[in-house]
């Protein structure tokens, strides 16, 4: 990703950087990174999960299970990210 | 990538203060998505035994728990390495500095 934001501001370089461009830019470049850290972490847990011994395919069994296992990742992510942010806004309540 | 990420931000901000708040924002976000991401797993762990078809209730107030008992953990153990730090330093200079 640094590489890939670097090359692209030297894209530029010569002309007077925009700052709403840069913006825009970052912003797509961090969602890019989140969902690549939450595919990651996905695909381990689930691998973890739903594979016993490696066998030449993935079985009808294991597929279901990984199919159910990546939505239940999801809601877990959810079910965090809302507790977290409660738990911000609880603490930023009683300062 | 934290410290080129955050040095990077600094030169560019250094023109322009709008961007400057924006990259801090957006630095900021992203260690609060790093952080989610981690507590995901850890809750995971601990609280998935097996995937079905839905996130039962006991699951998802497992999950929860997990965050609310994860961030007391972190502050406690904070407190307790602060108030050990006045009695007896272990590190040459104080965390909360």
């Amino acid at each position: 990703m640094d590489s890939g934001f670097g090359s692209d501001f030297g894209g530029t370089g010569g002309g007077k950087l925009d700052p709403g461009a840069i913006m825009e830019q970052v912003k797509v470049q961090i969602a890019v990174a989140n969902a690549q850290e939450l595919l990651q972490r996905m695909t381990d847990k689930c691998f973890r999960k739903c594979i016993g011994k490696p066998g030449g395919s993935l079985d009808n069994s294991e597929q279901k299970c990984i199919a159910m296992c990546m939505d239940r990742y999801m809601d877990a992510w959810n079910t965090v990210s809302r507790a977290y942010n409660s738990r911000l806004q609880r603490e930023r309540a009683n300062m | 990538m934290e410290s080129a990420w955050s040095s990077r931000g600094t030169s560019l901000g250094s023109s322009d203060p709008q961007l400057q708040r924006f990259m801090e924002a957006e630095v900021q976000k992203q260690r609060v998505q790093l952080l989610i991401h981690h507590m995901t797993e850890l809750c995971w762990e601990k609280c998935m035994d097996k995937p079905g078809p839905r996130l039962d209730g006991r699951a998802e107030l497992c999950l929860v728990n997990c965050v609310e008992r994860f961030i007391d953990t972190s502050q406690f153990i904070l407190n307790r390495l602060e108030q050990t730090q006045k009695a007896r330093p272990l590190f040459s200079e104080r965390l909360s500095d």
